[in-house]
């Protein structure tokens, strides 16, 4: 196979179509012609060709007219237009229609020769950077968030809303909800993508080495920094920074992030210089941060400035129909790291799982499929594999009526919510007085009252 | 299968000037090579539109006068050479054939604008000379940078380049040299 970069020259006069082949070939190109669109065209539906050469004046169909149909057939074909014709209008237009240059015959040899290189020096940028593209949307789509209900829909539908805009984002959801999964979706869909995600865990870190997380330290700032040290905030240029966790941030760290959210700009842990960063922020809490504002524990301004979108990541238990479509990827995923074959889950185990509430989420969903994966035996996952506190009964929803079931579920979500009406009725997708009524109905009470 | 190499002298350059030619260009590609007077008739290749000649007319006046020979003929004219796409070429070579044609015209200072420099304009002519005959023996553009086949678009590129081909296209040279 000839490696070497491939010319077409199309023009009428077979004297311009015999010289520039044979310049060309001297210089090592792979050099075809034809006399007319026509047998452009025809060349075109066997192969592609790096670069074309067309005239703009030909019998039938014009340069112009062939332009647009190549441009049908191969959008990336990089055309220059060698013409003895040259007219300001239809160079304007040759070069409006995607043509890469345009140039009068005769054309001086150094300008052809460089026109050529910097033609082919373009394209070969142009599809390594669609192949890098393509590695990069393989490398964001790896992690997919896996759902079909309602709910997770939604959260969809939120990714790519806010996703294009460079808003700050706050995502709420129980601990092991995926909502650093659902950070990254955001990021890989924003125009930040090319930059890094840098992830932060404040709830992991203990003051003072938090703020040296976030902000860096100078050589010398405190006992054992010897290397000055670049922090989170300064790896984010460019990117976004996901703070997980941020309700447990202490009330210094706290104002300090304030203004750098605010100014964009900080100095690292013990040094004076002033750092210019552009980061978008994310963050997640499976806090009350409402109640942690109103009791003075976080800032009521740093509250303002995270929390400008809000995504609700809904438990697991409320989007059951997720949970198979959940467990069989999980499946999937073990089995092609750990090399086994088992393949699914079988319908007593799935139905254990289905009817389990997961409490952790689908963190803890994923652990009883991995370790299932682990102890158990092709081709079927079975109810023996799964763990233990799966199969008590206390946390498994009651089999037997429809009514039960809802009587519980009901029951539950008031409990999660501290009989908080309107946020029950919400997640239940119900009215207020659809959600008193069956309270009554099922003799439900909240603790405590009388 | 070429036997020889004959130099035609269609330029005023003195016979004497050229006759330095053919033991350098004998040694780069093992021929016998021989200085004539060319027989060819350059105002048949003359575009009175352009104030050129058409290099191209002037090969097929070369390959007609000497039918299929097995010697290479490389023609040296006076006259600026062009094809008709190209606003000049310093020559043309049929590749893997056996004729060729390189002008002097601007290979010489006084084209530019500068002081005569013979010695310099006969360098490049040695070198344009090499250059066009390595296309008759299958050699195609080279992108070493002192390679003898590297492409020349601006005179002062040929003042950079070697008279000698690099080693790669020598080994290429080799092949159809030895063939011969």
């Amino acid at each position: 196979m000839n490696s070497n970069p491939s010319i077409l020259i199309v023009d009428d006069e077979q004297v311009v179509r015999d010289s520039l082949s044979k310049w060309f070939r001297e210089d090592g190109y792979n050099v075809s012609t034809g006399a007319s669109a026509a047998e452009a065209l025809q060349q075109l539906q066997g192969r592609k060709w790096d670069i074309l050469l067309l005239d703009i004046k030909m019998p039938g169909m014009d340069g112009m007219e062939l332009q647009q149909r190549i441009k049908e057939i191969d959008s990336t074909a990089t055309i220059i237009f060698i013409t003895a014709h040259a007219t300001v209008d239809t160079a304007v237009k040759a070069l409006k229609e995607g043509a890469f240059d345009y140039v009068t015959k005769p054309v001086d040899p150094d300008y052809l020769s460089h026109l050529v290189t910097n033609a082919l020096k373009q394209r070969n940028l142009f599809n390594e950077n669609l192949k890098l593209k393509e590695q990069i949307s393989e490398f964001s789509r790896a992690e997919e968030i896996v759902g079909e209900s309602a709910q997770i829909r939604k959260v969809y539908e939120l990714i790519q809303t806010v996703a294009k805009t460079d808003t700050t984002v706050m995502i709420r959801g129980e601990s092991g909800t995926g909502k650093e999964l659902i950070a990254r979706a955001i990021h890989s869909n924003s125009a930040r993508r090319y930059f890094p995600i840098v992830a932060v865990n404040c709830g992991a870190l203990p003051e003072g080495i938090l703020e040296s997380e976030l902000f860096g330290h100078e050589r010398g700032a405190f006992t054992g920094a010897q290397y000055r040290r670049k922090g989170k905030l300064e790896l984010a240029d460019g990117g976004t920074l996901f703070l997980d966790e941020v309700g447990n941030i202490d009330v210094k760290t706290q104002m300090d992030l304030l203004r750098v959210i605010e100014t964009k700009q900080f100095a690292r842990v013990g040094g004076n210089d002033i750092i210019r960063v552009d980061f978008r922020v994310i963050c997640a809490t499976n806090k009350d941060l409402e109640k942690a504002v109103a009791e003075g524990s976080f800032r009521e301004d740093l509250y303002y400035r995270l929390n400008v979108f809000s995504v609700f990541i809904p438990p697991l238990r409320e989007r059951k129909g997720d949970i198979p479509l959940l467990a069989n990827y999980f499946v999937q995923k073990y089995a092609r790291v750990m090399g086994k074959s088992i393949t699914s889950i079988s319908p007593e185990a799935m139905d254990t799982i289905v009817r389990y509430n997961w409490p952790g989420n689908v963190r803890e969903l994923e652990n009883a499929i991995e370790r299932a994966m682990v102890v158990g035996k092709p081709p079927l996952i079975k109810p023996e594999d799964l763990p233990y506190q799966l199969t008590e009964k206390n946390h498994v929803l009651p089999a037997g009526s429809l009514a039960a079931i809802e009587k519980s579920h009901i029951a539950s979500i008031l409990e999660q919510n501290r009989w908080n009406i309107s946020r029950s009725a919400e997640i239940l997708q119900i009215d207020r007085v659809t959600l008193y009524n069956k309270i009554e109905k099922f003799g439900l009470k909240k603790p405590g009252a009388g | 299968m070429a036997s020889a190499i004959n130099i035609l002298n269609a330029s005023k350059l003195e016979d004497a000037r050229l006759k330095e030619l053919p033991q350098v260009v004998g040694q780069i590609f093992g021929l016998r090579t021989y200085v004539t007077p060319a027989p060819l008739n350059l105002d048949r290749a003359f575009d009175a539109s352009r104030g050129q000649y058409n290099s191209t007319a002037l090969l097929v006046q070369l390959l007609n006068t000497y039918g299929q020979s097995d010697e290479k003929r490389i023609a040296v004219v006076g006259v600026d050479l062009f094809i008709p796409v190209l606003t000049f070429v310093f020559g043309e070579a049929q590749l893997n054939g056996i004729a060729a044609v390189v002008s002097t015209i601007r290979l010489a200072n006084p084209f530019y604008g500068l002081p005569q420099n013979d010695e310099l304009s006969y360098r490049r002519l040695e070198k344009e000379v090499v250059h066009e005959l390595g296309h008759t023996f299958g050699l195609y553009h080279c992108h070493q940078f002192e390679c003898v086949m590297r492409s020349s678009t601006y005179v002062e590129e040929i003042d950079l380049k070697r008279l000698m081909p690099c080693p790669r296209c020598s080994e290429l040279l080799a092949g159809p040299v030895l063939n011969t």
